[in-house]
């Protein structure tokens, strides 16, 4: 009697392995993480004339063919991005070359608002991998500033506050990265 | 020596142990279970994702559509060549199968859910730009506006 129960068990054991040996093949650790971004609408043909923005509100991203970054008008390297993209958005000295900022109130507090705007241009021989990197510099040059405001104005880091204060800092700290048309510059 | 001539006393030890074999199996496989998932389509580019820190986790993953851009793997080189390829589903497809893929991927969800819709787009590191400007003006033109640029987080040290 008591040899036929532990067969019993024994079998178990193999049909449990047998179905985890099939889960395990047929299916994927699901990681699925990455940068999440809204693309702009396609205008209609109304709507163009007044997306015209103030040229001191807007700094133009460029990376070439040769994966070379520009940052408003002088080619830098990545590593310094995510700091002028912060001087950009907070102008710090209210330099009139730099955007200028709009008193924006919430729950009885004024706070202010850049206008500033992130124009992300690339090539159509930009590699995937530089645009990413600098994706993830501008993302996380947003971030850093939405940490330095929650700090400031909550007291906890921005991943610590409710949900009302993060819409508040979202609306006041936007993550206003715009991708433009491709341009066809440079060939293939 | 009596003690070693005993047979019966011998075999009932090791059998006792198997027990616990088998539920520590079925915990396995409710692992694997839970955090797994099927794998829906075969992979037929090769896609080697970028780095990037500030990644965030995709929440409703059965929400989302995926897009593989890469090079076509070793087996379909010889037809397909090494130039970058749009992987839809199961087959190579070119950008003008898009609006047709998203529109049935949002066939497939439920009315209320298909605002919420990601584009999941899986880019292997070392594509050119051209072709994912291509996929993204697309998805533009379908109002698939939600994307997502796949990414892996770096490795801790």
């Amino acid at each position: 009697m008591a040899r036929r129960k532990f067969e019993a068990i024994g079998s178990t054991a193999d049909i449990a392995f047998l179905l985890l040996c099939y889960f395990l093949m047929t299916t994927t650790m699901g990681d699925q993480s990455g940068l999440q971004r809204r693309l702009p609408p396609i205008p209609d043909s109304e709507q163009v004339q007044d997306q015209k923005v103030n040229r001191r509100n807007i700094i133009i991203v460029r990376i070439n063919s040769a994966d070379k970054l520009f940052a408003g008008s002088e080619a830098m390297d990545i590593s310094i991005l995510k700091d002028k993209i912060k001087e950009f958005l907070t102008n710090p000295t209210n330099d009139p070359n730099l955007p200028e900022k709009e008193p924006v109130e919430k729950n009885g507090k004024t706070y202010m608002k850049s206008k500033g705007v992130i124009s992300l241009q690339n090539d159509r021989g930009t590699s995937y991998q530089a645009y990413i990197a600098v994706q993830n510099e501008l993302v996380k040059a947003v971030n850093e500033l939405r940490d330095d405001f929650s700090r400031a104005n909550f007291g906890k880091k921005f991943s610590r506050l409710t949900e009302e204060e993060q819409a508040i800092v979202k609306d006041v700290v936007p993550q206003n990265i715009s991708e433009a048309e491709p341009k066809d510059t440079g060939k293939k | 020596m009596s003690k070693f001539g005993n047979s019966t006393n011998k075999k009932e030890v090791p059998q006792a142990s198997s027990n616990s074999l088998s539920d520590i199996v079925f915990m396995l496989l409710f692992f694997f279970m839970v955090t797994t998932q099927m794998r829906e389509t075969e992979q037929k580019v090769k896609v080697t994702m970028p780095v990037a820190s500030e990644v965030a986790k995709l929440e409703r993953k059965d929400l989302s559509a995926n897009i593989n851009i890469g090079s076509p793997t070793l087996q379909y080189q010889a037809k397909y060549g090494t130039d970058a390829r749009i992987q839809l589903n199961d087959s190579f497809k070119s950008v003008n199968d898009i609006r047709d893929f998203i529109a049935a991927e949002r066939d497939a969800m439920s009315e209320a859910e298909r605002s919420l819709m990601t584009v999941n787009l899986r880019v292997d590191q070392d594509v050119r730009m051209g072709i994912v400007s291509d996929v993204k003006q697309e998805l533009r033109r379908c109002s698939a506006l939600k994307i997502m640029y796949a990414a892996r987080k770096p490795q801790k040290d």
